[in-house]
């Protein structure tokens, strides 16, 4: 993806003098990176929240009754889908090839919608047999946590469908450029912390 | 239509709130009604609200932290006053109403005085200390800016339209709960944090960015300021632990809002969950305050006794260290949990641990006042009454810190005198410190010296006076936040406690007064050179006020000291004066992006705490269109031609020539 740029234009490595402020794309990438560092503390929070709470069912259904883990396979299959082509777009917007990234990014947008899509009838089919948020502290805590990852992917879309109206109105500008490694960044992390929800809360919330 | 909201929300037969709010909102629409008929709006709102500039954001963050340092001093004396009289009686505040205030005071200090006098005073002087023209990320900045005063707005909202949280400045579980805080008081609060808080987090990341990629040629690690270490630490810590903080608001608003059960007495929930997440933010969070004042003494000591920081690297490991160290101690805000002797004595050791690089720094400021030329003026004063004062506190801290003794002082007013101890002595003197500093690199003027030394010994002896009395009626066995009392041994020491607060009032009074006579005098007290301290960073090399773009050439750093560097070899004195090649400088545009959006925000959050659901959609919808506009502009900077940089620059040069010239010809 962007590796090309990170590299070539590398600042104040050890041993040389610092050679002054860092260029603009240098600069946002790294912002982005800390905001995705402080995302990931919040998400931190959640998880810790859901492993004190696993056990609190208040005589109410546990994850292995409720969780359907063909399910959340074919969410995850989704997710990584969506990674690849999204990989794809950044590497048509490096190429400054608007077809092939426009192509890539409805990809990405539709597998996204796929895995919302798969993950509101999960909750739905929860609430509807009586194992709602409001049922037990487990429960509020797995809502919470795969809910706030839901979340992340919905405002991710939108920000999906954002960049490819940009791109289509005012091509690849380099603060737009900016934007999309920004994004794609966004896009990755939110697979790293769906592989957690998927260890975490699916496969260890099944065995107990 | 106003879900929740009716004229009922309005306290028609409270005296105090009304007259208070009354007060507020006269002085509001006379600023505002000055400012529209002498025709300055149009420049505020060109040059101020929508600037993105790092100067002028940090100095709208130190104003709005000092108009909300006299709504929290108004909490302030009124509990001092309230506990001086409701002896055997109810004195002038009801419960319900003492409960509110002290709720805001502490909230209030925290989250709108301390954090935006400290953010204000790194976004003025960091970009100024590393060389460059701006912040990582100017825009968001403003942004940043502009929510944290919508959380100061929606606080003092609450003054008049419902009410404030009666549950203490940490909303503790199950207090804070629906069954037991059912009002709107509650909600206020999270609302008011959440909100702040991303502006917080945007400030906190724009910062790292800066002081890690932004730094003029030369200036490496190393060679930094020691207020940009302790900046990158405090923004580092602000990074990894607002999240936290966010998360478990999150939780409890969840809680109230869709009958979740995070920290419910019943279904599982578990409130002591609640006390471990807001504490680890917590715990760092008080370093967050502190770290700043840190950075900020030793500039001063360092410029004020004529010598380089003693210590340099041990403080830069010190400030480090205390940024690790502050996220392993957060349990011994309650030992009285329950968690058994080894958890702990575990944290009771860390915490001691922690007093140790913090006792290097102590030593480091001594020995650079050891031998120096020291000048005796406010900032070292403020700064010397810092080391004496924070001593105290400190020690006060590792005795809290031994289990036994936090079992027997918990929640008592002796914890209430230290952690003022530490935050007066250590954050607001750093504050008030770093505010006489830069004030003539801000405006082009010294503050009044004699004043500001009154302002400084009457809080000084009113601190003491103030809080010394409340070691002793918390030793005496007084708990805080109690509305009256039947004891009459505490009587006399709260008495003089009171007193100590009149005192610090006549200090705050005479800052307000320095501050008058000093823009009335600021031809006499004018800085011509841009270095009125003999300093010895880079914000010193450049005019005060600073241009737009700070620096007309950005200046290339070979040393610690950068400025001292260049100032004092004679050689170098000649060079630096020789005139520079000027290029054209972009500077980024101004934009009402972060104005706009704190509407939309301050918006949803009104509607949020009322649940007015129509008017949570469309300022959501509002906030979403006003980063679309932002995206969808072309020009993002404007350009300021070679020959304007080089007018500019030039009359600074030619102050600083005739100066030197003047110096050399005595």
């Amino acid at each position: 993806m962007s590796t090309v740029a990170l590299t070539e234009a590398h600042h104040g490595s050890a041993g040389r003098e610092w050679s002054g402020p860092a260029p603009k794309r240098i600069v946002t990438g790294y912002g982005f990176w800390i905001f995705i560092l402080s995302d990931m503390v919040m998400f931190s929070a959640f998880f810790a929240t859901y492993a004190v709470l696993l056990g609190q069912t208040a005589g109410g259904p546990t994850g292995r009754e409720l969780f359907d883990l063909r399910n959340v396979a074919i969410e995850t299959a989704f997710l990584l889908a969506s990674s690849f082509t999204c990989g794809m777009a950044a590497i048509a917007a490096d190429e400054r090839n608007k077809i092939w990234f426009q192509l890539a990014m409805a990809v990405t947008c539709i597998f996204g919608l796929g895995f919302l899509t798969l993950e509101g009838q999960e909750f739905a089919s929860l609430v509807v047999r009586g194992a709602g948020p409001t049922r037990s502290a487990f429960l509020s805590a797995f809502f919470t946590l795969v809910g706030c990852h839901g979340l992340h992917v919905s405002g991710g879309i939108l920000w999906l469908v954002t960049m490819m109206a940009q791109v289509y109105a005012k091509g690849f500008r380099p603060d737009i450029q900016r934007r999309i490694l920004c994004f794609a960044l966004f896009w990755h992390a939110l697979d790293i912390i769906w592989i957690a929800v998927f260890t975490i809360v699916y496969l260890l919330g099944s065995a107990k | 239509m106003l879900g929740k909201l009716t004229w009922a929300a309005i306290p028609f037969d409270q005296p105090i709130p009304m007259i208070a709010s009354g007060v507020v909102a006269l002085s509001i629409l006379a600023i505002l009604a000055w400012v529209v008929i002498r025709g300055h709006l149009p420049y505020l709102w060109r040059e101020w609200i929508t600037s993105v500039d790092h100067k002028r954001i940090g100095v709208m963050y130190t104003l709005l932290a000092m108009v909300m340092l006299l709504r929290g001093f108004s909490d302030a004396i009124m509990m001092r006053a309230q506990q001086a009289v409701a002896f055997h009686g109810q004195g002038f505040l009801p419960p319900e109403h003492y409960d509110q205030i002290f709720s805001a005071h502490g909230t209030i200090m925290i989250f709108f005085v301390a954090m935006p006098f400290m953010i204000g005073l790194m976004n003025f002087v960091v970009p100024l200390q590393l060389g460059v023209r701006d912040v990582a990320f100017p825009t968001l900045n403003s942004v940043g800016f502009w929510l944290t005063a919508t959380g100061a707005l929606l606080i003092n909202i609450s003054l008049v339209v419902g009410e404030f949280a009666r549950t203490g400045w940490l909303p503790y579980p199950p207090l804070s709960e629906l069954t037991y805080s059912p009002g709107v008081g509650v909600d206020y609060y999270l609302w008011a944090i959440q909100i702040s808080g991303v502006g917080t987090l945007v400030s906190g990341i724009n910062l790292v960015t800066t002081v890690l990629k932004v730094r003029t040629r030369g200036m490496s690690y190393l060679r930094m300021p020691m207020f940009c270490w302790t900046t990158l630490a405090t923004n580092l810590l602000i990074v990894a632990a607002f999240p936290i903080l966010t998360a478990t608001l999150a939780m409890l608003l969840l809680d109230r809002y869709l009958g979740f059960h995070f920290f419910t007495n019943e279904a599982g929930g578990n409130m002591m969950m609640f006390m471990n997440l807001i504490w680890t933010w917590g715990h760092p969070e008080v370093y967050i305050l502190v770290l700043p004042a840190f950075g900020i003494f030793s500039e001063v000591f360092a410029t004020f006794s004529g010598k380089p920081l003693f210590g340099y690297r041990s403080m830069v490991a010190a400030t480090m260290a205390i940024c690790i160290l502050s996220f392993m101690v957060w349990l011994h805000h309650f030992f009285t949990m329950g968690a058994g002797a080894d958890v702990n004595a575990i944290f009771g050791i860390a915490t001691t641990i922690i007093a140790v690089p913090t006792g290097v720094k102590v030593f480091n400021w001594l020995f650079t006042m050891y031998g120096g030329k020291v000048r005796f003026q406010t900032p070292l004063l403020w700064s010397i009454g810092f080391m004496v004062t924070f001593i105290i506190g400190g020690m006060t801290g590792v005795l809290l810190a031994v289990p036994p003794a936090d079992f027997v002082l918990h929640n008592s007013l002796f914890l209430v005198a230290h952690f003022h101890n530490v935050l007066i002595g250590g954050m607001l003197f750093g504050a008030f410190a770093g505010y006489t500093y830069w004030f003539p690199k801000a405006f082009g003027f010294k503050l009044h010296e004699g004043l500001g030394q009154a302002a400084f010994w009457c809080w000084l002896v009113g601190f003491y006076v103030a809080f010394m009395p409340l070691y002793v009626v918390g030793l005496l066995g007084m708990t805080r936040r109690m509305q009256h009392y039947d004891v009459p041994e505490w009587r006399p020491w709260l008495i003089v406690a009171a007193f100590g607060a009149v005192l610090i009032l006549c200090g705050i009074v005479l800052q307000i007064v320095q501050l008058v006579v000093s823009i009335r005098q600021r031809a006499k007290l004018r800085d011509e050179t841009g270095d009125p301290w003999d300093g010895r960073s880079l914000e010193w090399a450049t005019a005060s006020p600073p241009p737009a773009f700070n620096f007309a050439v950005l200046p290339e750093v070979s040393g610690e000291d950068a400025y001292w560097k260049f100032k004092h070899p004679a050689t170098e004195q000649v060079r630096s004066l020789e005139r520079p090649e000027y290029r054209a400088i972009e500077i980024p545009r101004n934009s009402p992006t972060g104005f706009v959006c704190a509407f939309f925000a301050t918006m949803m959050g009104f509607a949020l705490i009322w649940h007015i659901w129509w008017m949570v959609a469309a300022g959501a919808i509002g906030a979403f269109a006003t980063f679309i506009v932002f995206a969808w502009r072309d020009h993002d900077e404007d350009i300021i031609p070679a020959a304007e940089v080089a007018r500019i620059d030039g009359s600074n040069r030619a102050q600083r020539h005739a100066i030197l010239s003047k110096e050399a010809a005595e």
